[in-house]
């Protein structure tokens, strides 16, 4: 049953990339991205809100462009590729779905949390009716075990899914995770198994394939990496590797280096690394997203973004729970200020200040 | 049923009716001595001493109900997401719907978080408010589940008609942490004008918490109202940031489920202002 052949790559620069630039990509650059994905071969290009239709908002910050701008752009853009958007059923809904439809997409990847699939039946439902190609996304796919995961894959796969993705927002997953949970769905699903990488502990590349090597049909590469946390593994890289294994899917390699050389390098706002909070969010093992988040509000209250973090893995925050960093940070301030000292709240804002 | 059994006020709990005569429900009610009724509405309209009925079926049945109650002269307070009278928070406007014959609850997250709108909003102009509402996955059943745009449509809505913001945006975070997290709410408010008072605004928000403690005694605002400068849709702005827990009351749910508790107590709410406002007796609170 484990068939280790080229997987379909589907490039999230656009997508979970947004995160790191902070969702203010704009017209041109999706172009100018969507351009040379396309003519290097990716057949399958996301384009959305970090955080999926309708992600737009405090909790996660505005864009700076409406998205179904960017996906119109991308659509009219692509000569082969598939455009596709992200959905997480409770911030995004059937009615941007329709709207994004209308703007081009052709694929939807529907994300719950891993314990939750069973809030996305009516979004697949309405996918599946307007003849999209259906992928479910199960999010932070550490904190449960194999079998659990499964069992959440296939209630997708009742709800129409054609492919369910162990999505390692966290980045806290080890090769043999991976293996793991990969094949517990290979083995329980008939339809493909997808495994979209964080590199907070530096092994997005290597979790990529390890998936490969289970049997993963379709995998997630954002060019330079630009992604959420340290980023995602490297569209560019996932080419050059899967090429020297023989398992090119017929990926231009050298098209994909430039693309990430010239293209996406010159505008990020910073390269993704597994630096000090982001080796901490793979270690807590928290959503990736929360980095930018923590370190604003850790700036603006004094404190060390690691201790944010970690508590936020000790209350088994998920996915888009930015505003329990807030909650944390407060009640940080609160315990340090009743233990007689240190850090005294409301210092001044550090001078760069992410947009959250 | 808990609540009105508990505290009854002007009311007094005559029938529990469902469809299915093996329901736990119904043996429960049956169990506490409460009059029960497996033929669903019907006996319900049958009786003539019935004025008040809280609907907590779905949306489809309760579009059906609402003819019928009202044909029988009765009141329907509607827990489902049907809506086919006004959106009712009791702090904020029920006082303006007790001449209504059908109101409506919202959702969950909007009896939470509405009031905190409100609050803010009867200081100064309210151009965008935003709510998430997190609750522990145990305590979302499977209406819920299946309808999660309805969720976040209805209580966006909510936060527009009843809270009064220009433009509402609301989000649903179900979080399987084990043991399950009491149900907590964020309301993020950008004011219209950056030229208010800040103490004005945390002296309404506590008094509107006030408010709603005396029929959820467990709503309580974890800090004070935090005001950070965020980037936005309209230049750089102050967000008031409020973190609300809702913990329930614990008279039947668990008291994680602040979420259910809310819905209930704001139905006893509404049903007791009912039940004054039918004998004409004075409103002791003024919406």
């Amino acid at each position: 049953m484990k068939t280790v052949k080229p997987p379909r790559v589907t490039d999230t620069t656009l997508r979970d990339g947004s995160h790191a630039m902070r969702h203010q990509f704009t017209r041109e650059q999706v172009r100018a991205i969507v351009a040379a994905l396309d003519e290097a071969g990716v057949p399958v290009i996301e384009v959305t809100h970090g955080d999926g239709l309708a992600g737009s908002s405090i909790q996660y910050g505005f864009s700076g462009t409406n998205e179904l701008d960017l996906i119109e752009e991308a659509a009219k853009t692509a000569k082969q590729a598939k455009i596709a958007a992200l959905l997480l059923p409770g911030i995004g809904t059937r009615k941007e779905l329709a709207a994004a439809i209308e703007r081009g997409i052709t694929v939807v990847r529907i994300a719950t949390q891993c314990t939750e699939a069973d809030i996305s039946e009516q979004h697949f439902g309405m996918a599946k009716e307007m003849g999209l190609e259906t992928v479910g996304f199960l999010m932070m796919a550490h904190m449960r075990p194999p079998e659990f995961l499964a069992e959440q894959a296939a209630l997708m796969e009742s709800y129409g899914a054609d492919c369910v993705y162990i999505v390692d927002s966290a980045g806290a997953m080890l090769p043999d995770d991976v293996r793991r949970r990969v094949a517990a769905l290979k083995e329980r699903l008939s339809i493909q198994v997808g495994f979209h990488a964080h590199n907070n502990l530096g092994l997005a590349i290597g979790n990529t394939l390890a998936a490969i090597e289970e049997g993963a049909d379709q995998v997630d590469g954002c060019l330079r990496g630009l992604g959420a946390g340290a980023g995602n593994a490297a569209t560019e890289l996932i080419a050059a590797v899967l090429d020297k294994m023989g398992l090119n899917p017929g990926l231009d390699v050298f098209k994909l280096m430039d693309a990430a050389e010239y293209v996406v390098a010159p505008i990020m706002p910073y390269q993704p690394i597994p630096d000090r909070d982001a080796i901490t969010i793979g270690y807590a093992g928290v959503y990736s997203t929360f980095l930018l988040h923590a370190r604003h509000i850790a700036a603006e209250f004094g404190l060390d973004p690691r201790e944010i973090l970690v508590e936020l893995g000790r209350r088994q925050a998920v996915a888009g729970q930015e505003d329990w960093i807030l909650d944390v940070a407060l009640d940080i301030v609160r315990a340090k200020r009743a233990a007689g000292g240190a850090g005294d709240a409301r210092e001044p804002a550090a001078a760069e200040r992410p947009a959250d | 049923m808990y609540k009105l059994l508990r505290n009854p006020g002007h009311m007094e709990l005559a029938m529990f009716a469902g469809i299915d005569p093996q329901s736990e429900g119904i043996a429960r009610a049956k169990k506490l001595g409460v009059p029960t009724s497996h033929e669903g509405i019907a006996t319900i309209l049958a009786d003539p001493e019935i004025r008040i009925v809280f609907d907590a079926t779905s949306a489809k049945a309760h579009v059906r109900h609402a003819k019928l109650l009202r044909e029988a002269g009765k009141i329907a307070i509607d827990l489902t997401p049907a809506a086919r009278g006004p959106y009712v928070v009791p702090p904020v406007n029920l006082g303006a719907h007790l001449d209504k014959d059908n109101v409506n609850l919202i959702t969950c997250g909007g009896q939470a978080t509405i009031p905190l709108v409100s609050a803010v909003r009867r200081v100064v102009p309210v151009r965008y408010a935003e709510i998430v509402s997190t609750v522990a996955s145990r305590s979302a059943g499977p209406g819920t589940r299946q309808n999660i745009d309805e969720f976040t449509f209805t209580t966006a809505h909510g936060l527009e008609a009843i809270g009064g913001a220009e433009q509402g945006k609301a989000i649903i975070i179900l979080n399987p942490a084990e043991p399950p997290i009491i149900m907590r709410n964020t309301v993020y408010v950008i004011p219209a004008t950056e030229d208010y008072d800040e103490a004005a605004i945390v002296a309404s928000v506590d008094q509107m918490v006030a408010e709603v403690q005396q029929y959820v005694p467990g709503y309580r605002l974890k800090d004070a109202p935090v005001f950070d400068r965020r980037r936005t849709p309209w230049g750089e702005r102050t967000v008031i940031a409020m973190l609300l827990e809702v913990e329930g009351a614990g008279d039947f749910l668990p008291p994680y489920s602040g979420n259910l508790d809310i819905m209930t107590a704001a139905a006893w709410r509404v049903g007791e202002l009912f039940a004054q406002h039918l004998l004409g007796i004075r409103q002791e609170v003024a919406a």
